[in-house]
């Protein structure tokens, strides 16, 4: 009964972020959703449409909406594993210090004037190279529990790089780079395009791929170490896959479109309380509510101001209340 | 599968808790470890368990030496029952169980139908059927230290290895699990348990060790071992050691200055008390 009722919620949210990504295609100051009707009325019977407003249906918005799933899924993808892998329902995927290098690593783009494409890569590298700092001094320090040591090297090397990405604001010209730092650091979908989505692809689907295949192992870590290799389980290994994993899938995300907070944190609790703690399908209920949260929350931005909103500012604006509203109400997805 | 420990020195990083350890395991033998707070006795478990690396001597599984046993191969001859915790997330108790399964399964598969009946065949045999779908998060302690059992009983293993399984268990359920190991043990598994009651070993032990000072004091049937000098030895208190009327197990009762002896009434020795 209890199965059933699990996977019915699953569906659920399927056909919710569904509607979501048509909602969402059809939000904006160009046009609303008659003409989406319209256009797809004409894509479907071979009719030319007005080409602006294919313009900014297929090369706008719908890269805007495909960024705004394949980002938000992948955030909450990663929030759960890590939550799993370090047994702590308050950790993020930032936790390893991920999104702070990929921040610097933008910053310093931004800082030299570099194109796009390249800001994007160095961030990427940025926040693996953050990671793999973390990981090698957790593996330069024995004879602790391997999962702790972990988290506190990522806190001292996140505040490096903080105080890096500090030092760059203050040398950064005020008029032009400050802004578009501050900007980056609050994190947007306003420029993504097709390549973007493209590019991140991969990345994102390789990553994916040691969380499906360990789902279930994933439950066994979160007993911790000592316990799951009583089980047979090689705790090292398998922490060590999971975690490039989930760092790739959130290197990737963040060098798109920025540091957008509280997804990881918050969305695989939610998740949790609607299909329960096993990894099988808290995986993809947490991608499916990571991917329609982003969405909703980019609607929001591109809708509620004249100016768009940066994601970050509006994530932590609506979660927070939210995830306090969950905590109020007594309805603990841990312990 | 026979468990044999020759001298063994343990310990964990640069420290040696314990040296010149041997006793072997019998199938379906019942082994309690008594000794000290500190003595080492979760350290030479983790030992055997093989989360720690042996300083000297051997473990021998079946004659082959701990370490050249693959992880999931041993996994799949000894298992772990740890204390009862609280779990971080609220798996439920029928998963928890099956987690069990995992020495059993391939590195990327899930437990199925046929892991899905040993499971539960595990906890009907502790009679735990009910609270298969109970959040294990909201079930009480000993319940935990029965879905642990149940899941350690579910990874099919011929050694069971318990860390004080009667720890923070209320006395009902002390009991219920002592006698859940005890049907174990006749059902041919070997298990070795660490506990702090000298009590428990004479319920449900047939050898006892004792650790202490860095050695194995002491290997013995329970009656043999677990004298009044031997525990004045581990534990610095003078015990009297008899069986009460209508109790098969012998007891121990400590005799230090109660209330009443300090005014000078002597109620005799505590076996003879009411």
């Amino acid at each position: 009964m209890m199965a059933a009722e699990r996977k019915g919620g699953l569906w659920l949210l399927v056909g919710a972020l569904f509607l979501l990504a048509l909602a969402s295609m059809s939000v904006g100051k160009y046009a609303g959703p008659s003409e989406i009707v319209a256009a797809l009325r004409a894509a479907s019977s071979g009719q030319a449409t007005d080409p602006v407003l294919s313009t900014v249906l297929w090369n706008v918005r719908l890269p805007r909406v495909v960024g705004a799933i394949l980002i938000g899924a992948a955030l909450a993808a990663a929030g759960a594993t890590y939550q799993g892998l370090f047994r702590n329902p308050l950790v993020s995927p930032d936790i390893l210090g991920v999104s702070g290098g990929a921040s610097l690593g933008a910053v310093i783009g931004i800082f030299l004037s570099l194109p796009v494409l390249a800001i994007q890569a160095i961030s990427f590298a940025g926040g693996l190279l953050a990671v793999g700092a973390v990981y090698a001094v957790g593996l330069a320090i024995r004879g602790r529990d391997p999962a702790l040591t972990l988290v506190l090297a990522g806190i001292a090397i996140g505040a490096l790089v903080g105080a890096g990405i500090s030092l760059i604001k203050i040398l950064a010209d005020p008029y032009d780079q400050l802004p578009a730092i501050t900007y980056w650091l609050l994190g947007s979908l306003t420029a993504i395009t097709r390549l973007d989505v493209v590019s991140i692809l991969p990345a994102l689907l390789v990553g994916l791929v040691p969380l499906v295949l360990f789902c279930w192992r994933m439950n066994l870590m979160t007993l911790g170490d000592e316990e799951a290799q009583t089980l047979g389980v090689d705790t090292r290994l398998t922490r060590s896959v999971l975690i490039a994993a989930a760092t790739l899938i959130t290197a990737a995300a963040v060098s798109v479109c920025g540091v957008i907070g509280w997804i990881g944190l918050v969305i695989p609790h939610i998740a949790r309380m609607l299909v329960g703690p096993d990894f099988r399908r808290l995986l993809p209920a947490s991608m499916i509510s990571g991917a329609a949260y982003l969405l909703v929350v980019d609607m929001l931005a591109r809708s509620i101001a004249l100016t768009e909103v940066p994601l970050g500012i509006l994530t932590a604006a609506v979660g927070a209340p939210f995830f306090l509203w969950l905590l109020a109400s007594g309805r603990r997805a841990w312990q | 599968m026979t468990l044999e420990i020759r001298d063994l020195a343990f310990g964990y990083g640069g420290r040696t808790v314990g040296e010149n350890v041997s006793l072997s395991l019998a199938s379906g033998e019942v082994l309690a470890l008594l000794g000290p707070n500190g003595a080492g006795k979760t350290t030479l478990f983790k030992t055997v368990l093989g989360l720690l690396p042996v300083k000297a001597g051997d473990i021998l599984l079946n004659g082959q030496p701990l370490s050249a046993w693959p992880r999931r191969e041993r996994a799949k001859r000894i298992a772990y029952v740890p204390q009862a915790h609280a779990a971080l997330f609220p798996f439920t108790v029928l998963e928890v169980v099956l987690m069990g399964r995992a020495p059993h399964l391939a590195p990327f598969a899930s437990p199925g139908s046929r892991d899905r009946r040993i499971a539960m065949e595990a906890l009907a045999g502790l009679g735990m059927t009910h609270l298969a779908m109970r959040p294990y998060t909201e079930i009480s302690g000993g319940e935990r230290q029965m879905a642990l059992i149940a899941r350690a009983v579910t990874q099919e293993p011929s050694i069971l290895v318990m860390d004080e399984p009667t720890a923070n268990l209320d006395y009902g359920n002390q009991m219920r699990v002592l006698s859940h190991i005890r049907a174990l043990a006749t059902r041919g598994l070997s298990v070795v348990l660490s506990t702090h009651n000298p009590d428990h070993a004479f319920l449900v032990a047939d050898r006892v060790a004792l650790l202490h000072a860095s050695k194995l004091n002491a290997l013995g049937s329970p009656s043999h071992v677990l004298t009044p000098a031997a525990l004045k030895q581990l534990y610095d208190i003078d015990v009297v050691i008899g069986s009460i009327d209508g109790s098969e197990a012998r007891l121990c009762a400590p005799r230090f200055a109660t209330p009443s002896d300090m005014k000078g009434t002597n109620h005799g020795s505590p076996e003879r008390n009411p």
